[in-house]
């Protein structure tokens, strides 16, 4: 098996666009969650805050590629545009078949799909449907618009497992190059904000509710006093590549990613499940082929839902005992659906890279159903050698990657 | 509606639509070659027209044959003319 590596990375995130934005708004600690009027107009929606990316425009995408693209597909476009030019991608290298990608989201467009039915269902004709629509709500559009903007002729893969999206786009795009059947991949996912979003947490009372005058104060991962998930969009991009690859094009290396596992939990199709979440936390170590006590920080998948955040930590402490350092980004991002897994993953590798750890915003008062793991609560200057990344799906879909600075001894 | 009229009313909603410099929309230019549309933008076109001169031509033989701007001129004065042509008959 071929050693897999991080050459490049691209964000669109709540706080806006490109990686140094990302990370000087975490590195500040700051909140993108913001009050979202419009959705006090939606009846029995009780959440009104979001974290919406802002300063974003799809012009810059020239309008043949534009014109298939949602949101979602210019957020993956751009991120993709970023990632390639950290990583010295070349149109030769997206042309020559050895280059693949493999993005998702949770759905194809809720907007596009939105406006299709609104008029449809107003008018019952398809008088007023344009050419591009398909395009736009297919499940694998970021994927397709992404490889169309970059002449890409490789693998083309679109994950579609909500929360866990881009971890399992990280994970498969991984297992592509450890096998030898590609030497680079774009990895990562999508999404874009739509009510529905919203609702979805909402209708199941897992959305954030009680802080719709104070957004900047939620979501509350393991805190006591936590309600739930705030609704974001964004998209995060990895850049990975075999190290053999990465080495012969003398091309940055980021990070090196050594393991993953993704497991399917079958009691509950909505509550999550301790069980499962430990099964696939030790799977991936043992994909990576190192114990416990070798992962120094976990970023949580922690949305701030009463009920994940427990089970989360509850698997964690049984892996790894008290003392290990953990965090979770949703309390700056909200929660960035499909993106999460690898925008997340991103701001790990750069806490990796600048040796300090992010704590957990919004975490004032620990939940003490939650105690267990080392819960950061301040910034912390720490040498970190290997961190893994959590994400977990309604649907049953639990995932995990492992992320290690790199080294020459494997 | 005057046949300048209509034309300009072509050449605006095109060029808004396929972000074209308005410069570039004369009667000679090839659809494909000379303004960058494809297929996909030729049934965009149709629906474009459809809704400002609010007629239906989705089903017509003659749109196949249109190459240029000005065939897509020429075809949409004919047929508001044949319309009102008919609906002289009519009243």
């Amino acid at each position: 098996m071929k050693r897999v590596v991080v050459t490049g990375m691209g964000a669109i995130s709540p706080f806006g666009k490109g990686v140094d934005v990302l990370m000087d708004s975490l590195f500040a600690n700051e909140s993108a969650v913001k009050s979202v009027p419009a959705l006090a107009e939606i009846g029995s929606l009780r959440t009104r805050v979001a974290a919406i990316v802002p300063g974003v425009d799809p012009k810059e995408i020239p309008r043949k590629f534009r014109r298939s693209m949602s949101q979602m597909s210019v957020y993956a476009t751009l991120a993709c545009q970023e990632a390639v030019a950290m990583s010295h991608i070349t149109e030769g290298h997206c042309s020559s078949g050895d280059l693949g990608v493999s993005i998702g989201s949770t759905v194809g467009s809720p907007i596009a799909t939105h406006a299709f039915y609104k008029d449809f269902l107003s008018s019952t004709t398809l008088d007023n449907v344009r050419a591009t629509l398909f395009f736009q709500i297919m499940s694998h559009s970021c994927a397709s618009n992404v490889a169309h903007v970059l002449g890409i002729t490789g693998r083309l893969l679109a994950p579609s497992s909500a929360c866990s999206t881009s971890t399992q786009a990280i994970g498969y795009g991984y297992e592509m190059i450890a096998s030898g059947k590609q030497d680079i991949m774009l990895c990562g996912g999508s999404d874009e904000f739509h009510l529905l979003s919203a609702a979805t947490f909402d209708i199941i009372n897992a959305a954030s509710i009680n802080y719709n005058e104070r957004p900047h104060m939620t979501p509350r991962p393991f805190d006591v006093h936590r309600d739930g998930v705030v609704m974001a969009e964004g998209c995060g991009i990895l850049v990975l590549e075999s190290f053999e690859s990465a080495v012969n094009r003398n091309a940055p290396i980021l990070a090196e990613v050594i393991g993953f596992s993704t497991v399917t939990d079958h009691v509950s199709i909505a509550d999550p499940n301790v069980d499962s979440i430990e099964i696939c936390i030790r799977k991936a170590l043992l994909d990576a082929n190192i114990s416990p006590h070798e992962v120094h920080y976990v970023n949580a998948h922690a949305t701030g839902t009463v009920l994940g955040d427990i089970a989360e930590a509850g698997a964690i402490t049984r892996v790894f005992g008290n003392n290990i350092a953990l965090s979770s980004l949703k309390g700056h991002l909200g929660h960035t659906m499909a993106a999460s897994g690898a925008l997340e993953t991103i701001a790990t590798i750069e806490m990796m890279r600048r040796s300090t750890l992010i704590p957990t915003r919004n975490l004032d008062n620990i939940d003490p159903l939650c105690e267990g793991p080392r819960f950061l609560q301040n910034f912390d200057k720490a040498e970190i050698e290997v961190a893994i990344k959590n994400n977990f799906a309604l649907g049953g879909v639990n995932s995990c990657v492992v992320i290690r600075r790199l080294k020459n001894d494997r | 509606m005057t046949d300048e009229k209509v034309i300009e009313i072509i050449d605006t909603s095109l060029a808004n639509e396929f972000e074209l410099d308005i410069e570039m929309m004369v009667p000679d230019a090839l659809l494909y070659e000379d303004l960058g549309l494809d297929s996909l933008d030729r049934v965009d076109t149709v629906i474009l027209l459809e809704q400002a001169f609010k007629f239906k031509i989705r089903e017509e033989e003659e749109i196949r044959k249109i190459r240029t701007l000005g065939d897509i001129h020429v075809f949409v004065i004919n047929k508001i003319h044949n319309l009102r042509e008919t609906e002289g008959d009519i009243t």
